[in-house]
Order: C-alpha cells, then sequence, then structure tokens
C-alpha cells in the first residue's frame, strides 16, 4: 500500500496507478545497427536494485498520463515523483553512473 | 553395519520410521537426533550453493547423491525455506503448453512422485488433482487446444465440462449469471500439494546426510574472481568461503546477486500474495486455478483454505503487496465460493518472486565463468523443486547444460528463442 503523487493530481493511492517499469530507457536511435546483444539488452535487461529505483507510473484512474518516481523498492518509500522530461534529484539519483545524463 | 537396514549416510542419522516414532514415544519424544547440522563454513568448497530454499537444497542434495559432490556449502542469509519455499500455496503440476516446459516440470513431477520415500521425509504429497477453469468459450477453446499440447507430451490431462467441475467441486458456483461463469475446465489428476516446509528440511536433512553443510544466517556479500575474471569464491557476513563453482539459487533476489557478480539479469522481482482462513472442516479435495481472476484455492490438512492471488504490478523487496490485490482476489472467491463469504481470513503474506519475460526459468552458466544462476522460476517455482534442483545439479556438475536444462539458458533472450508460457503460469505478471 502506497501512497503515490501524482504531479498533475496529487496524492493518491497505489491502486489507481499502472506500473511501467525503469525510467530513462532511451530507444536505440539505430535499430537496425545493433547487435543481438544490445536489441536483447534494450528489450527484456532491466535494471532491478534492491533500494532506490527510478521508474515509470500511470495514472490509469485519474489524469492518465505518464510520469516518474524515484521509489525504494526496499521499503515502498516515494523519494520523488516528477514528470516526463525531468530528472531525479542528483541527491538520490539511483541510476549507474555511466547511464545518468 | 549390523544397524545398515535402519541406517544412511555418512553422518548415520536414523531413518524416520512408525517405529522410530513409536520408540521416540516412550522417551516423550526428547531424543530425536537433529534434522542437520549446523556446521562452520569450511575455508573452501568443490561447490556453493547460494540460497537455501527448496530449490537450492535440491541442487546441494542432487550434487552429492547422483554426482558424487559432497563437498559442497549451501548458503542460507535467513533460514531454510523461509523465503518462497514457505510462502507459497504449494501446487505442483505439470500441465504446461510447450515441450521444453512440459519436459522439466514433468521430470519433477515424476520426482515427487518417488520423493517421500527417497528422502525418508513425509512431504505429505497428495495428488488429488489441479483443475483450472474456463470463463469463456474463448477460454475453453484455447484450453481444448493447451490439453491436446499436453497430452501430446504423454502428461495426463483431460477437459471438464461445467458438471464435471460442479461433481469435482460441490462449494463452486457455477450459475451462468456471474461475472466470471464456470465454462468448463480441465484437469491433471497427476497434480496436487505437497506440505512445503516439509521439502525445504528432507532435502536440507538428506542432504547433510550425505556431507553437505548446511549454513544458516551467511548472506553472500560479494563475488571473488581470478586474474581471468572466473569465480572463486564468495565474501559472506560470516566470512571469505572459497569454491570455483557457485549456483546461485536466490529467487527473488537473483538480481541482487547478479549486481554484485557485475551483470543483468532479465528479471524483475514482484510481490506475489496470498492468504489462509481459519480452519474448517474438508469442503475441497482438490485444487482450482482461475487464470481469468487470478485466484486459485485448495484446502491444507489443518483445514484452513489456501487461497492465492495475483502478482503486484511493481518491483520490491519488501514481502508485502497491496491490498487492492487482496480485495481483488477474495471478490473472486466470494463469487466463485459463496460459502468463503463467511470465513475470516486468518492471515496475509507476500513473497518476492522473480518474474522473466516468458514465464519460464533460467538455468544458465553467466558471463562469469564457474558461475550459474537458477531463476526466473516467477510465480510457479515450487511445483518444480526436485526438478530444478536435479538439472541445476547436473549443470553444476558437468558445467553444460543436460537436454532438459538447454533451453533455459540466458542466451535465448538473445536468440529470440523465448518459451512463452504467461497461459501456463497460471497467475499473470
Amino acid at each position: 500500500m502506497m501512497l503515490i503523487t501524482c504531479p498533475y493530481c496529487g496524492p493518491r493511492d497505489d491502486a489507481e496507478f499502472s506500473y511501467g517499469n525503469q525510467a530513462h530507457i532511451a530507444r536505440p536511435t539505430d535499430p537496425s545497427a545493433c547487435s543481438d546483444q544490445e536489441w536483447a539488452e534494450y528489450l527484456y535487461f532491466r535494471d532491478n536494485p534492491k533500494g532506490p529505483f527510478a521508474e515509470r507510473w500511470m495514472h490509469a484512474a485519474g489524469c492518465r498520463r505518464w510520469f516518474q518516481v524515484v521509489r525504494d523498492t526496499s521499503s515502498h518509500a516515494i523519494l520523488q515523483t516528477y514528470k516526463v522530461g525531468e530528472w531525479p534529484d542528483p541527491a538520490i539519483d539511483p541510476r549507474p553512473k555511466e547511464s545518468a545524463s | 553395519m549390523a544397524e545398515a537396514g535402519r541406517r544412511r549416510g555418512p553422518t548415520g542419522k536414523p531413518r524416520y520410521s512408525i517405529f522410530a516414532l513409536a520408540r521416540n514415544a516412550l522417551s516423550y519424544h526428547e531424543n530425536w537426533q537433529a534434522a542437520w547440522r549446523n556446521p562452520e563454513p569450511k575455508p573452501s568448497y568443490d561447490a556453493i550453493v547460494v540460497g537455501g530454499g527448496g530449490h537450492g537444497l535440491a541442487t546441494a542434495y542432487y550434487l552429492a547423491s547422483v554426482h558424487g559432490i559432497r563437498n559442497v556449502a549451501v548458503l542460507e542469509k535467513g533460514w531454510i525455506g523461509g523465503g518462497n519455499t514457505g510462502r507459497n500455496t504449494t501446487i505442483i503440476r505439470s500441465n504446461y503448453l510447450w515441450d521444453e516446459s512440459a519436459a522439466i516440470y514433468e521430470h519433477a513431477l515424476k520426482l515427487w512422485e518417488g520423493l517421500t520415500q527417497e528422502l525418508n521425509f513425509n512431504l505429505m504429497f497428495s495428488q488429488r488433482g489441479v483443475i483450472t477453469l474456463a470463463h469463456s468459450e474463448h477460454e475453453l477453446k484455447e484450453m481444448r487446444r493447451r490439453v491436446e499440447a499436453i497430452r501430446l507430451n504423454g502428461i495426463d490431462t483431460e477437459v471438464l465440462d461445467t458438471a464435471g467441475v460442479k461433481k469435482l467441486v460441490p462449494i463452486i458456483n457455477t450459475d451462468q449469471s456471474i461475472r466470471h461463469p464456470v465454462m468448463g475446465g480441465f484437469i491433471q489428476r497427476r497434480g496436487g500439494t505437497a506440505r512445503h516446509d516439509a521439502v525445504a528440511w528432507g532435502y536440507a536433512r538428506a542432504a547433510d546426510d550425505l556431507g553437505v553443510d548446511i549454513i544458516q544466517g551467511c548472506e553472500v556479500t560479494g563475488f571473488l574472481k581470478d586474474g581471468t575474471g572466473a569465480v572463486e569464491g564468495v565474501e559472506t557476513t560470516r566470512g571469505t568461503i572459497r569454491s570455483k563453482r557457485i549456483g546461485c539459487v536466490a529467487a527473488g533476489h537473483s538480481a541482487v546477486l547478479a549486481a554484485m557478480a557485475g551483470f543483468r539479469l532479465p528479471i524483475q522481482a514482484r510481490p506475489l500474495q496470498a492468504l489462509v482462513s481459519e480452519p474448517i472442516k474438508p469442503v475441497i479435495d482438490t485444487v482450482v486455478m482461475s487464470n481469468a481472476v487470478h485466484m486459485y484455492i485448495s484446502q491444507s490438512d489443518k483445514g484452513e483454505l489456501v487461497l492465492g492471488a495475483g502478482t503486484d504490478s511493481y518491483n520490491s523487496y519488501a514481502q508485502r503487496g497491496s491490498l487492492n490485490i487482496i480485495e481483488h482476489q477474495l471478490a473472486a472467491a466470494c463469487e466463485l465460493y459463496p460459502i468463503v463469504s463467511r470465513l475470516r481470513v486468518l492471515r496475509t503474506w507476500g513473497g518476492i518472486v522473480d518474474t522473466c519475460p516468458d514465464a519460464s526459468p533460467i538455468l544458465s552458466a553467466t558471463p562469469v565463468d564457474g558461475l550459474y544462476f537458477n531463476c526466473g522460476w516467477g510465480t510457479g517455482g515450487f511445483k518444480a523443486t526436485p526438478g530444478s534442483g536435479h538439472v541445476f545439479a547436473d549443470l553444476l556438475a558437468k558445467g553444460r547444460p543436460n537436454a532438459i536444462a538447454a533451453p533455459f539458458g540466458l542466451e535465448r533472450f538473445q536468440g529470440g528463442y523465448l518459451i512463452d508460457e504467461h497461459g501456463a503460469a497460471g497467475v499473470a505478471h
């Protein structure tokens, strides 16, 4: 049970939301140039940390807009919610250093 | 050995039997021998299994019993069987669609059928049948196709009509006006349930008997690699333990271990919840599943109705899920089995399952030489426990997968040879 603050609608029960897994994954700019390994990484391989995780959520029973959340997967604590196009607070940015932009 | 008939293995534990029960009754059950030792970790082993659940303990047992590799440690961060082995709904079946799945799950079911005797531990294995319901014409047609595919693999299944379901499950509501009417189903009569804790304890006792060290309260915190990048041991909360052959069988925490070793897995950790009612007299003597409403029901020998739910949609390691999943599950339970509405919920709980994109497991070598993973069983690992341990032990012992394990390698995600079992997995994820 979580209280998620939609950046557009405010705090709502997690039952109102659907989940979109890891955030900030760029589609390969030239998919046909990808190796099988790179394409598999893009399709199937995701970070799965125990701890803070940047992920996408959609307010399915509200504004139906996608947004992003930094959430601790070991405690369900919501650390930050922010709109698409925005970035996690550098102090809590959970993304691996090489992929952070 | 004068007592050869009563003894087994190097540690010589007495066999469990009705005579042992009677003998120990005379001493008020105060003299039972510990079922396994509690050893200090040795500096090195021939093989290490990380994870002391059913799959890990089975792996260690078969390493020792089939392959003669007895200098083995099972490292468990908590207590054995305390993760998903103790949190599942104990359903066993092998009615999967694809040949690759049929091979591994039927391998497991055949092992289940002789396991109580082999381990000399009462697993309370009960082949009470597993029924899967169809709630629409389409689902029934799809089910007929699946039944034929399963039968072609030599596995017992048959289609049931609504009356056939009602005959086997008198408490079910077959009124066709409900939201998800029962339009039939199919049954695997060799399917059933087993006592989940006993599976961990039985494998632990038998593995310990063959010399395997079961080390509880020992969490792996890192992997040691040699100059070539091959694994040569683990760092743990109880010190460094060396081995050039390590198998990780950590279910929900597989991705955490993979990250320590420096690679990713196509696995997401999700909560899966279940609950039991207060105990009542016997009302259902089979297992009934429903994919459409994500709810399955059976009755434990204590009389509790055991109800499984669907997965929560989000990643978690918290071993709990959201209440709306339980509400959804209980709404379906009350509609399909109206007597359930009169019962109290005794307890609910969650486990963290390792879901894979194709709802099939991973039994594989990894980018790190000497390090193998057995994971991705997701929402349905319990049924596979013996088969999973058996083929993973074979992979660890020989360094290459046998015919059953081969389709379940990590390379299937690069090659596109996915084994899509979302339909047979029983729980959507």
